[in-house]
């Protein structure tokens, strides 16, 4: 309670710290219930820059093409509704300077975002606007610069900005999702790393699929990926750097490695080691490869994850007979088992928050995505389905990305392996569309806006 | 009771024994389940099985999240035993699987725990651990792509390869 009311007063200070005491608000801890009228203008361009973006980047109508990111992106958050541009009364320049507010309140429009892009000296200038319709006022005038070709983050950046001063919470627009893309039979499944853009755009394959590839997690501060490979058929956990391509083992460990993640200051990475049926929990240090050893029980410990602070680490053990999750502080100590519900409980995953944890659990032949607060209470399932696993965080802590795997019949026909996303608070299920099938989803950090 | 049940009472008695001694003649155990190919939650039936040699099966089957070897599993281990221990040039690696119904990574630590359970037997009976290397699949390489207990039997597997 107190801290609520901490948070309360915290928010109130930022709001009149901006003298503009704002009418809408967006509450994102009721999902979607009634999502927020907006109106994305398109972005104006003077007829020089129009020509150059369609030389440059063979784009008609660049504005255009990033309002309807910022659209996408704000639609698929399930807290806005994007209105139809067939409705729009006023051209985008006028807009973009001076809103008639009336006409935008008459197509019931609570906020307008406007915006200009042109090309100068090769970059590619953007500026935008949001406004409060019914106040009649602006909230938030922003403008930057970037290579013009990286005009779809434009649109991601506009949008993590105008989430964040409506709803008082960072983004998650400008980030990317790496995964593992599936294809082939079930008994035989080619996997493949693979890269995209949050909203599922710019698909990139990063490895070419003649090894088996699992459990791709990046590295909260950087641009490296860990992940498991079972080249020349010894499964190890490996580094990537997805810049320069450069991949290496993490180190030469008897036993198979494999479930890395990397501590939240990305320097560590936390790992199994499976040797003589035991599976162990370890860290190493990636700069000096001081290997430390964290668990030590005969049991299976695996799926480790940190706490954003890094005191402690969530894991699952079957020590007491089945797969159910635990904490304890990063040396190791203070072992606690926190999931007590019927069932079997996996992968653990530390909110970017702190003050929950989501997790896999098997009941009664159903899989659920579900959240617990650190304690293990307060338990909550949000989704329930034949298969599903792995949820990942935004790094806002809103939303979860895990993946479904379908029910094949006695042949092995129908069987799918997808990519979905719900928001924290069990609203808003939607398929994240991928190139091809795919599992194991990673979350990126924002990329640096 | 009313006539027409027990007719049908009847009847099902004359088909179960007419299953019962259809079983009797194909030689397989008593108390089992879907077509007598599970026993316990364990696969006891010959598909997918192969042989290293003649007579000597080159997997054993697990129970839902188990790495114990059953009884039948220990004599297909002791065969395979014997064989390694007639042709000591011969090398193998185990492979451990685990059915798709579990966590991805709690899978493959599981696949390494089946695998070592059958390591170590083969051990017990002789088999130097040098002759031995184990991989875990977890769930990814599934013999049988079904989707239902008799597939996910099949699947909860540890198998011996030749290395060499």
């Amino acid at each position: 309670m107190n801290k609520l009311k901490i948070l309360i007063i915290l928010l109130l200070l930022l709001f009149y710290s901006n003298k503009s005491f704002a009418l809408i608000e967006v509450d994102i801890t009721r999902g979607n219930l009634k999502p927020l009228p907006i109106a994305v203008s398109p972005l104006f361009q003077d007829s020089k820059s129009k020509k150059n973006f369609k030389k440059e980047l063979n784009i008609e109508d660049l504005g255009s093409e990033i309002s309807k990111v910022i659209e996408n992106n704000l639609k698929t958050s399930g807290l806005f509704n994007p209105l139809s541009k067939d409705a729009f009364l006023q051209k985008p320049d006028i807009a973009h300077l001076k809103p008639r507010f009336e006409d935008w309140a008459l197509i019931k429009s609570q906020a307008l975002i406007t915006g200009k892009v042109l090309i100068e000296k090769e970059k590619l200038k953007v500026e935008f606007r949001l406004w409060d319709v019914l106040a009649g006022r602006e909230m938030l005038a922003l403008a930057f610069t970037t290579v013009p070709s990286n005009w779809r983050r434009v649109g991601h950046i506009i949008t993590d900005k105008v989430y964040e001063r409506l709803t008082g919470e960072k983004g998650y627009f400008d980030t990317r999702i790496i995964y593992v893309s599936e294809e082939g039979p079930k008994t035989q499944r080619i996997k493949k790393l693979a890269i995209m853009d949050q909203d599922g755009f710019n698909t990139k394959y990063l490895t070419l699929g003649n090894e088996l590839v699992l459990t791709p997690r990046f590295n909260p501060t950087n641009q490296m990926v860990t992940y498991l490979s079972y080249f020349k058929n010894l499964p190890r956990v490996y580094l990537l750097d997805i810049e320069t391509g450069i991949q290496e083992v993490v180190g030469d460990f008897p036993g198979m490695t494999f479930a890395p993640r990397f501590s939240p200051d990305g320097k560590k990475i936390i790992m199994s080691f499976a040797k003589d049926g035991n599976s162990e929990i370890f860290t190493m240090d990636i700069e000096n490869r001081i290997v430390e050893r964290i668990t030590n029980h005969p049991s299976i410990d695996t799926s480790p994850s940190f706490s954003p602070d890094g005191k402690y680490i969530t894991f699952n053990s079957d020590r007491s007979g089945y797969q159910q999750i635990y904490i304890m502080k990063s040396d190791g100590s203070n072992v606690k088992r926190i999931s007590f519900g019927k069932g079997l409980y996996g992968t653990p995953a530390w909110s970017p928050r702190g003050d929950l944890i989501a997790f896999t659990k098997l009941h009664k032949g159903k899989f659920y995505i579900g959240v617990m607060r650190t304690d293990g209470k307060g338990e909550r399932l949000l989704t329930e389905n034949y298969y599903q696993e792995a949820p990942s965080w935004s790094p806002n802590g809103r939303v979860l990305i895990f993946y479904r795997e379908t029910k094949s019949n006695d042949k092995g026909e129908g069987f799918s392996a997808k990519l979905w996303s719900i928001d924290l608070t069990g609203y808003n299920e939607r398929l994240v569309e991928t190139e091809t099938d795919a599992s194991d989803p990673s979350w990126s950090s924002l990329l640096g806006n | 009771m009313s006539l027409r049940k027990i007719l049908r009472n009847t009847f099902l008695v004359i088909l179960l024994s007419m299953v019962v001694s259809a079983c009797a003649t194909k030689k397989t155990t008593t108390t089992s389940s879907i077509d007598g190919q599970i026993q316990g939650d364990v696969y006891i039936g010959a598909d997918t099985v192969k042989e290293l040699a003649k007579g000597v099966p080159d997997r054993v089957f697990f129970a839902t999240n188990e790495s114990i070897l059953t009884t039948k599993s220990r004599d297909t281990l002791r065969k395979q035993a014997a064989w390694l221990r007639d042709n000591s040039n011969i090398n193998i690696v185990i492979e451990g699987h685990a059915d798709e119904r579990g966590t991805r990574e709690y899978n493959l630590a599981l696949g390494e725990r089946r695998a070592n359970s059958a390591k170590d037997y083969l051990i017990t009976y002789g088999i130097s651990a040098d002759r031995i290397s184990v991989i875990s699949y977890g769930k990814e390489r599934p013999v049988d792509s079904g989707s239902n207990p008799l597939s996910w039997s099949k699947n909860r597997r540890s198998v011996t390869v030749k290395a060499n």
